[in-house]
Parts: C-alpha cells; structure tokens; sequence
C-alpha cells in the first residue's frame, strides 16, 4: 500500500486495484472548518478530472476532482452527519471514496509524500 | 482584485499579519478573513463573549451645513430630521426607479452628521452626497480614522472598563467619549444582531487601542468571514448581495426604515415607486430560508416553486455555525412569500426542500436601555 498525491491536494492509498480518496491536511486547512461533504453516488463511473466530491465550509464550496479513473465502489457516509471529520482526520476517518481503478499509469504523475511536501512548501 | 499593488490598507493591516490572519482582497482593502482560530470559531466566540473586528475599510463621512438634516432628506428616505443629537439611524440611497443604491447609517452629532457607508460604494455615495447637497452641505471623508466593532454579549463589561459612560448608552446611540485618552466617536451598534460597539479610532491610535482590547480576557480578533456568517444568521442585509440598485426598500423588507412622515411626504428618488409599492404591494419579497439537510445553499442559488418552476434566487446563504445547519435569504414572489411556505432550492442541479422561514435566524440582542 501506498500513498500518494496530487496537484490538487488529494491523496490516494493504492491498494491493489482499489484507490482510497481523500483530501490532504494542507487543503483541510486551507479550507477551514468542513460543514458539509456530498460524496459521489456508488457505482458511478469517473473519468480521471471528474467532479468526485463537494466540500463546503463555513464560507466556500470547493470541488474535488476524481484523482483516478474508474468505478465508485465505496462512499464515506459517515461524512454526511460528521463532516467535520476531514479536518480531524483528513488521511484517516476523513476518506472520501474508494474507486476501483482501471488505469494503473494515472497513478504515475502523482507525488509521494516528500515530492508532495516540496510543492506545497513552494506555495506559501 | 486584478491588481494587487493598488490594494489599501487600513490602519490594523500591521496588526492582522501579526496575528495570524488570512488577508483577503476585499473591497480595494487587504482585510482579514479570518484569524487562526478560523470562522466557525471566531463565530461562536462572538456569540458568547467578544469579538474585536476591523471594518476600517467603511467609508465614514462628515456632512456639515445649515439645515443638512433637511437637505439630506431629498437623497435617503430616511426621517433625519427626526434625530435628536446622539441619535441614529439606519437608511439608504435611493435611484430614480426606487432602487438601493446603498445601505448607511447615519447620526446626528451636536452640530453635523457622522455617516458610515459601505466600503464598496464609498466613492459613488459620496459623489451622491457631494453633487446631491451642492451649496447646502459640505462632505468630508474622514480618511483619518479607524473604525473597530466591538461586538458580543459581553462588549459592554470590556468597553465600560476603558469609559465607564458606554454602559448606559442605548443601542443606536452616538457618543463622542475618550478611550484611552484618545476621543472617539462611539455608536452602540453592528452588524452582528449582538450587543456592542462601533468606535471610530483616529488612524495613528488604532493599532494601540486595538491591542488594548485584544488584552482583555474574552476578546478575540474575529475577520470578515466570520461577519458574515454572523450577520446572515442576524437576517441583516449586505449590500451588492442581498440590496442592489434593482432591488426597492419594500421588496427588501426594509420598511420599517421610512417612517409615516417621510411615506407621506415623499421627497426622496424613487417615491413615486415605492409608495406605489407600500399601498400595492412590491412583486417580489426578500424571506428567510431554512434548506431541509446539510447541505448549504449559496448565493445565486435558484428557487423553485414546488413545481419546479424557478421563481427566485438566493441572495446569501451557507452554514449558520450557531444552528450547525444551512440558512439563507433570497428573493421569491410574494405569493410564496408567506413563512412556512415550502420551496425548493436548486443546488448542483438537484431539487432540495427548503421553507420560507422568519428572520432573524438568531434572536438580536441588543440593549434597549
């Protein structure tokens, strides 16, 4: 298993064929408190840049892109009543959804965690 | 802001960055959005105790001249002449069609009137002012000055430690008071649907009596986001959102600030208009909305009919963090004005239960004396 992230601030566990999505620690911070997540219905097909997830502050709604291709297989509903776990446990109780991926090479451009740090580094 | 060079400051710009603040553009100032602790925080901090805010970036005016609360009378159809020195009032300017051009709180001191305006709109309402009382009034922008709001249940207890004279001052009063030495010019006002204060700071004091403040126990810095949420859960008005030139004090609710004098009278742009809507009612109505579930409704969010047809839009809207669930205001027929009416807000394309609720969301607290 391992972790990796993206551009847009989200991470992915690869576990096999399965890709657990979240958003990183940076980018709960960078939002504040999380009031409300919709998560994607499962079963639904995303193409790598779909829209995944809504996440709303207090302020903001921002959207979060399917880092991955592939078929929703699983959802965080827990999310739905305790939203506020994204900001406590974003790598954690904090995942999103979980997406069966077909395409192994999109994993490729991703950062691990030091590349990841660099770049959020060079942003401040 | 697509220049960021040409961006203000105000005079507690030194003071936010050392506490720790997200700077915003907003309005043509650098503002703080919110401090460490974060909106919903600050929020709830104001709710219970104090918060220190910096809306520096509002316009505050001075307009002088014999007769001015008369000559004012023919730009805001707000009763001016009304005020007795010390007192104030909330009013806005109006267009020829009986638009909103801007929202202000206007005093009466001693011997002129003291005008606080949106940030936003500060140079057209001042153009306004300037062309509209030409050869009866002088307007002077007072870009010397600071202005903080002290605001919470417990900005009473803090303030009367540095002039014990605000204590008794009735809400949507003016009192010209030193604090610190320093004279101030003190409303018991905001924007927050709490108790509390605005108090106009010259600029080269701001920061020290800031701090003072800030020292005190129960006072924390509180941003704009944290404003906003405060005010929307108070069901106040913002203008360029919830007011705008197309909107006419009737539609928004805001009747309660012309008075029977003025209604008979008229005088003011855009008469003719809204005292037609007064005896005949305005098409559409600004109301509270409650969205059923979590998930909040946005500006610009379209309203259905419980056919679904789109008959309005959201004007405000997000999480009130004193509820902990969505709130919003917006304009519908007014037909479907009434509270307990059901609606259907459209958010990312799906039909969501909502109700025509009553505003304030959160019972207003302010001190009657």
């Amino acid at each position: 298993m391992s972790i990796k992230f993206t551009k847009d601030h989200e991470w992915v566990s690869i576990d096999g064929d399965i890709a657990t999505v979240g958003i990183s620690d940076y980018a709960q911070e960078q939002l504040g408190d999380v009031v409300f997540v919709e998560v994607p219905d499962v079963g639904r097909d995303l193409s790598k840049g779909d829209e995944l997830a809504v996440v709303e502050s207090v302020k903001a709604a921002s959207e979060v892109y399917a880092p991955i291709s592939g078929e929703v297989i699983e959802v965080n509903s827990e999310l739905e009543d305790a939203p506020s776990k994204v900001n406590e446990d974003a790598f954690g109780e904090g995942w999103f959804a979980k997406i069966k991926f077909s395409n192994a090479d999109e994993t490729a451009e991703m950062m691990d965690e030091d590349a990841y740090k660099t770049y959020i580094e060079g942003l401040s | 802001m697509d220049d960021t060079s040409k961006t203000k400051q105000t005079a507690l710009h030194s003071l936010h960055i050392e506490l720790g603040a997200k700077m915003v553009p907003f309005a043509g100032y650098d503002m703080p959005v919110q401090y460490p602790a974060g909106i919903m925080k600050e929020h709830l901090h104001t709710r219970e105790a104090v918060g220190l805010f910096d809306v520096s970036h509002m316009g505050q005016v001075i307009i002088s001249g014999d007769g001015t609360d008369k000559a004012i009378e023919t730009l805001i159809p707000g009763d001016i002449q009304a005020l007795k020195p010390g007192q104030m009032r909330y009013s806005f300017l109006t267009n020829e069609a009986g638009g909103i051009l801007d929202d202000l709180i206007v005093t009466q001191r001693e011997d002129d009137l003291f005008v606080v305006v949106n940030a936003d709109c500060k140079e057209q309402d001042i153009k306004i002012l300037t062309d509209g009382l030409a050869g009866m009034a002088t307007v002077t922008e007072l870009n010397d000055r600071a202005l903080v709001a002290l605001q919470g249940p417990k900005a009473v207890d803090i303030l009367k430690k540095f002039n014990p004279a605000v204590a008794d001052m009735p809400f949507m009063t003016f009192r010209e008071l030193d604090i610190l030495g320093v004279p101030c010019f003190i409303t018991r006002s905001g924007y927050t649907g709490e108790d509390g204060f605005e108090i106009s700071i010259p600029n080269e004091k701001a920061v020290e009596i800031s701090q003072a403040f800030l020292s005190e126990d129960g006072v924390e810095p509180i941003g704009l986001g944290a404003r906003d949420s405060l005010r929307l859960e108070a069901g106040l008005c913002l203008y360029g959102h919830d007011l705008t030139d197309k909107i006419t004090p009737v539609s928004g609710g805001l009747l309660w600030a012309i008075s029977k004098r003025r209604r008979e009278e008229g005088g003011f742009p855009g008469a003719d208009v809204i005292l037609e809507q007064i005896a005949n009612k305005p098409d559409v109505k600004r109301v509270g909305i409650l969205p059923e579930g979590r998930a909040p409704a946005r500006e610009h969010t379209e309203i259905a009919d419980m056919d679904g047809n789109i008959v309005g839009e959201v004007t405000s809207g997000g999480f009130s963090p004193s509820l902990q669930k969505p709130i919003a205001m917006g304009y519908v027929p007014l037909a479907l004005s009434a509270v307990g009416t059901d609606i259907q807000l459209v958010v990312r394309g799906k039909f969501k239960a909502a109700k025509v609720v009553k505003m304030p969301f959160v019972e207003q607290r302010y001190y009657r004396g």
